[in-house]
C-alpha cells in the first residue's frame, strides 16, 4: 500500500537527436512496468508524447528503450527492478535506444537494424519445392539444436542498441542479425549459405566482433549473441581456409 | 576487419604468444647472468637460429600490429578506406624495416 501513495521522478527524452531530458511525476504503483510509466505520462500528462509498443507482453520486441543507462524491454521491465524497492523520489530516466535514429521522443528509426539482417542474408533460402518430402529433423541433432541460437529472439534491437561494437563501426551487422545468421547456417533446409557466409565474411560481419559480451548480458530473451558469433567466426574461417570463400 | 585479416591476425598472434615468453626468458637470462653487450653479441653473430627466431618475431610483429592499427583507426577515427589500408602497408613494412635491420646488427654485426 505505501507504493501507492509515492511518486517516482520520472525523466523523458523529448524531442529528435537535439532534444533533451523532461522531468514528470508518476504514481508509483505495485507491479508497475517501465511501459506503464511511459503510458502514464501518454495518458495524463502529455499526449504529444511519441513511444512504440504493441503486445505489452514480451513478444513483439516493439518497445525497447533506454532505461537509466541499459537498453531494456520496457513492458517485461518492472519498475522496482531498476530502481529498487525504495520509490521514495526515485529517479528513472527512459530515452530512445542508441545506435539507432531517433523519430521523435522514444520511437527510434529502426530500418538500419532490420537493412542488416537482409545485409547477413538472414532471410530462408528455400532448397526443395512444394513436391519434395518434408525434411526430417531429429531435434536431438547437433545441427537442429544450434539453430536455436536465434529461434526465440524477438527483434527487440536492445542487443544492437547496447552493443561498443556497433557504436563503433557503422558497417558492422550487428548481434542480432548475426545470431539469425547461425540459425539459417545451421538449417539443414536452407541452401542460401555460400551467398551467407560470404556476406557474415566480409567487412562489418562476425570479424568485427570484439566479444565484449554485452548483448548476452542484456538480451531480454537470455540468448547468447556472443556465442553465436563465435561460432560465425570458426565456421567462416574454417570456410576461407577451405577456399569456399570468394577472395 | 574481414576473414582474412582476422585470420592473419589471430595466427600472428599464436605465433607471437610463445615467442614474446621465449624473448622475456632470455631478457631475464642475459640480465641475471649479467651479459655484456659484447658477450650477447659474440653469442648472436652467425646464428642461424636467432635471425630465424627474430626473423619471425619481426615478421608476426609488423603484420600483427598493422592490422591492429587499422582496426583502432578504423573504429575511432573518421581515417578509413584506401588510404588506411595504404598508411597501415606502409607502418607494417617500416616496422619490418626496423626489426630487420636490428636482427642484421645481431646476427651479421
Amino acid at each position: 500500500m505505501p507504493e501507492a501513495h509515492s511518486e517516482l521522478s520520472v525523466s523523458l527524452w523529448r524531442g529528435r537527436e537535439d532534444g533533451r531530458y523532461q522531468t514528470y511525476a508518476v504514481p508509483r504503483r505495485e507491479n508497475q512496468t517501465i511501459l506503464d510509466v511511459v503510458t502514464f505520462v501518454q495518458r495524463h500528462i502529455d499526449p504529444t508524447l511519441s513511444y512504440r509498443f504493441a503486445c505489452r507482453v514480451g513478444v513483439c520486441g516493439s518497445c525497447a528503450m533506454t532505461v537509466n543507462g541499459k537498453p531494456r524491454w520496457t513492458c517485461r521491465t518492472h519498475v522496482s527492478k531498476v530502481v529498487g524497492k525504495d520509490t521514495g523520489g526515485a529517479q528513472l530516466e527512459i530515452g530512445p535506444l542508441e545506435n539507432l535514429p531517433v523519430i521523435k521522443d522514444l520511437a527510434t528509426d529502426m530500418a538500419v537494424f532490420f537493412a542488416k539482417w537482409q545485409d547477413a542474408k538472414g532471410v530462408f533460402a528455400p532448397s526443395k519445392t512444394r513436391h519434395d518430402p518434408i525434411e526430417q529433423i531429429s531435434p536431438a541433432s547437433p545441427a537442429r539444436r544450434a539453430a536455436d541460437a536465434a529461434i526465440e529472439c524477438i527483434n527487440c534491437g536492445v542487443c544492437y542498441a547496447g552493443c561498443d561494437t556497433v557504436r563503433w563501426n557503422s558497417d558492422y551487422l550487428g548481434p542480432a542479425a548475426l545470431t539469425r545468421a547461425l540459425t539459417l547456417v545451421n538449417d539443414v533446409r536452407d541452401g542460401g549459405n555460400p551467398a551467407r557466409l560470404q556476406a557474415i565474411a566480409a567487412t562489418g560481419g562476425c570479424h568485427a566482433c570484439h566479444s565484449h559480451q554485452s548483448c548476452q548480458e542484456l538480451c531480454p530473451q537470455s540468448l547468447n549473441p556472443t556465442a553465436a558469433i563465435a561460432a560465425l567466426k570458426r565456421r567462416t574461417s574454417a570456410a576461407y581456409l577451405k577456399g569456399e570463400l570468394k577472395r | 576487419m574481414n576473414v582474412r585479416l582476422y585470420i592473419w591476425q589471430r595466427l600472428t598472434a599464436a605465433l607471437m604468444a610463445p615467442l614474446v615468453l621465449i624473448h622475456i626468458a632470455v631478457i631475464f637470462y642475459a640480465t641475471h647472468q649479467g651479459l655484456s653487450a659484447a658477450d650477447i653479441l659474440s653469442r648472436t653473430h652467425g646464428s642461424v637460429i636467432w635471425a630465424a627466431f627474430y626473423g619471425i618475431f619481426v615478421a608476426a610483429v609488423a603484420i600483427h600490429a598493422a592490422i591492429g592499427v587499422r582496426n583502432i583507426f578504423s573504429e575511432w577515427s573518421p581515417f578509413k578506406g584506401r588510404g588506411l589500408d595504404v598508411f597501415v602497408i606502409l607502418f607494417g613494412m617500416a616496422l619490418a624495416i626496423l626489426g630487420f635491420r636490428a636482427i642484421a646488427a645481431l646476427v651479421l654485426a
